[in-house]
């Protein structure tokens, strides 16, 4: 992934800092709640939710086990409708693609729909550095854009920001970037929306080359799909001469009937509507219609690396809708940028590890960004077991294995710094097959209990420094079985 | 090595351990959800589909075929509309009772022309009720996907019942994955600040329905 995030702390660091900021936490909460209990009402409209979630699960599990067909038939279509296709097998090789596509139109400007893919490949920063400069036309990414700051959310990239914050950005950064904000602007939503409309429409009506993502490619067709609210995606969609759409291989659906299903849930799961305002599809170019020019580039970036992991895979079936960052007591605390990554929130914290690797501090650290309620897996609309890929990852850091990255097996070291939590568990494995000694260690610590620490010494001491110690009880439950329920043995015990 | 034979070969050693008979699309994808939600007579569908819209402030008329020229020439006017973007295949009959400046869909007009375009006017393909989702194709009555975008107000047409389906199932039946689809719900809206709902970013602010038949 991108070089965006580089040198980011671990996210036990990050979330610290985050949690003491008070205006940030307020910030968050209100959005995570208002768009919870929303989409809540959204989905209990439709009575086989289940079965739209099952079915939507199945689509993707089937289309990422046949990927590679899949692909190749997306490829005949694209092109057999007037596209043109390119692979990317990394970051760098799809910012090379994409800068090469918009040099050959002679532009040294692009609009941009909001796109996940683009974030994370860092395009915008790849694209200024040959002199291209590239515009976000969402609102909230042009509110990060304008602010020089980070996305901290999937849907809503801004939720770090209050209505009075955006207002300074605007005043302060749109001059320096085209039409400035309106004199007296406030800090109403209408206002600044208006404001963003005006800054924004010189460079929609004078633009000749969009860059987009894409939230669904149809394999059958060569369809692409784009879920937004605002318009701004149909501006750059349909305006300019050239269009580039930088999709990750993993967003293929098998057929065209496939959307009936991610067009209910998406929009629901996202911003608990019935219906996000617009969608577009276009099938490669249409004569007087659009662009007439059409690329699209395929970026694996790490996306095989994690197909190859039979229990991480499920995180590529995500859909993007973000619910269940809104649902996640870590993000709404936490906030996004703690993350270190495009991907925050529960499945920032599956993903990001698998797409970059666990190499660096903030992704080793990221399958700990959890309390593995659950919350997250409940709400997903393609079922992504996110705790169990969390556990999975856990385990993977702590006792090492073999991994794929870039396309080859290694094998992972054990992490350093979890030799602590190895020795426990090893003392814990060595305890619980000895029922004698754990007998007596038990019977011990609840002896011993008034003594107890309230925190931990040693190693234990970073864990306890964030959690209260479980209270011991004055008499262990197998004592207290064997005192109430009569001798063990009894009620078919071995 | 091309990019695309080495990411087609890390896919394919990345699946090792799916077996060839792997379960076929049809045998994998089950579809036990719904084609429609609830039991509704084709007078409610249409009813739901106008309580939808409106819901999502689209503002919503209904009239019966021979009132649709009164009514478009009252909406044009009520706007104050100078001029009104007419797609080429668009029924010459809805215009006949308004003298606002036609301007007609070219390919050569400029989105600058566009921007300076009061309203727009067109049919649709099909009307989705259950989601209050108007969507055009690109049809000769509804034209080019940008005229319906930069103009501020867009008049839509829609033929009750025979345009209307109840769900999305249903809509992606009935349309054409060939053909350039705009699905639209209500007028653009943000909700990038504080969640708070404002209508009216990029695409058209007021989104009008009449709903004929």
């Amino acid at each position: 992934m991108s070089g965006t995030f580089v040198g980011m702390p671990a996210f036990p660091e990050a979330a610290r800092e985050a949690v003491g900021n008070p205006t940030l936490r307020g910030n968050l909460r209100h959005a995570t709640h208002t768009i919870r209990a929303k989409r809540a009402k959204a989905v209990a409209e439709l009575s086989d939710w289940a079965a739209l979630r099952e079915a939507g699960k199945r689509i993707k599990d089937h289309t990422l086990r046949q990927l590679d067909r899949y692909l190749v038939q997306l490829e005949e279509s694209v092109t057999a409708a007037g596209g043109t296709v390119h692979w990317a097998a990394d970051a760098d090789e799809a910012n090379r693609i994409v800068t090469r596509l918009v040099k050959e139109t002679g532009e040294s400007e692009v609009v941009k729909v909001k796109s996940m893919a683009t974030q994370e490949i860092g395009l915008n920063e790849a694209l200024e550095a040959e002199g291209i400069r590239a515009y976000e036309t969402d609102l909230a990414e042009l509110i990060v854009q304008l602010g020089d700051d980070r996305p901290s959310h999937i849907l809503v990239p801004a939720i770090h920001r209050n209505r009075g914050e955006i207002r300074d950005i605007f005043r302060a950064e749109m001059s320096e970037w085209g039409r400035p904000a309106p004199e007296g602007l406030t800090d109403t939503p209408a206002e600044l929306a208006e404001a963003a409309r005006l800054h924004l429409r010189e460079k929609f009506l004078r633009a000749r080359v969009g860059i987009s993502g894409a939230n669904f490619m149809v394999a059958e067709t060569g369809t692409l799909v784009v879920v937004e609210s605002e318009g701004n995606g149909r501006m750059c969609l349909t305006l300019p001469e050239t269009l580039i759409s930088v999709v990750g291989i993993e967003k293929i659906v098998p057929t065209w009937r496939d959307l009936e299903v991610f067009l209910q849930t998406l929009p629901r799961s996202s911003t608990a509507e019935r219906m996000n305002p617009y969608t577009s599809t276009w099938t490669g170019t249409t004569d007087g219609d659009g662009p007439r020019t059409f690329h699209l580039v395929l970026l694996d970036n790490g996306r095989t690396d994690t197909l190859a992991d039979e229990v991480g895979r499920q995180a590529l079936r995500c859909i993007r809708c973000s619910a269940c960052l809104n649902v996640c007591p870590v993000y709404e605390r936490a906030g996004g940028h703690a993350y270190g990554s495009v991907y925050p929130g529960p499945i920032g914290a599956i993903l990001s590890p698998q797409l970059r690797g666990t190499q660096s501090e903030i992704d080793a650290s990221l399958p700990y960004a959890s309390s593995l309620c659950g919350a997250c897996y409940e709400v997903c609309p393609v079922a992504i077991d996110i705790p169990e890929v969390l556990v999975h990852l856990r385990e993977r850091i702590v006792e090492g294995g073999p991994v794929t990255r870039e396309g080859n097996k290694v094998v992972l070291k054990p992490a350093k710094g979890h030799a602590a939590e190895r020795a426990a568990m090893r003392a814990a494995r060595w305890a619980f097959g000895r029922p004698g000694v754990l007998r007596t260690g038990q019977r011990l610590a609840s002896r011993t209990r008034r003594f107890h620490p309230r925190t931990l010494p040693g190693p234990g001491k970073a864990w306890s420094g964030t959690r209260d110690l479980p209270a011991v009880p004055a008499e262990p439950f197998r004592d207290w079985w064997q005192r109430t329920r009569g001798t063990i043995g009894e009620g078919g015990a071995k | 090595m091309s990019s695309r034979e080495r990411i087609l070969g890390r896919v394919r050693r990345a699946l090792a351990d799916v077996p060839q008979d792997d379960p076929s699309y049809a045998e994998a994808v089950a579809r036990d959800y719904l084609r429609e939600h609830g039991d509704r007579s084709v007078a409610e569908t249409v009813e739901l589909l106008a309580e939808n819209l409106a819901d999502y402030r689209a503002l919503v008329h209904r009239c019966g075929a021979g009132e649709l020229p009164s009514m478009v020439a009252r909406l044009l006017a009520d706007r104050k509309a100078a001029t009104v973007l007419v797609p080429p295949g668009l029924e010459e009959s809805w215009l006949a009772e308004t003298d606002v400046t036609r301007v007609p869909d070219r390919g050569e007009s400029t989105a600058h022309e566009l921007d300076r375009v009061d309203s727009v006017v067109t049919a649709c393909a099909i009307a989705v009720a259950e989601t209050g989702t108007i969507v055009l194709d690109g049809g000769p009555d509804q034209g080019r996907r940008r005229i319906t975008l930069v103009p501020d107000h867009h008049i839509c047409v829609v033929r009750v019942p025979d345009q209307v389906v109840s769900s999305v199932p249903q809509a992606l039946e009935r349309l054409d994955p060939r053909r350039p689809l705009t699905w639209i719900s209500g007028p653009s809206a943000t909700s990038d600040i504080e969640l708070d709902r404002v209508e009216g970013v990029h695409g058209p602010r007021t989104l009008e329905v009449i709903l004929v038949g």
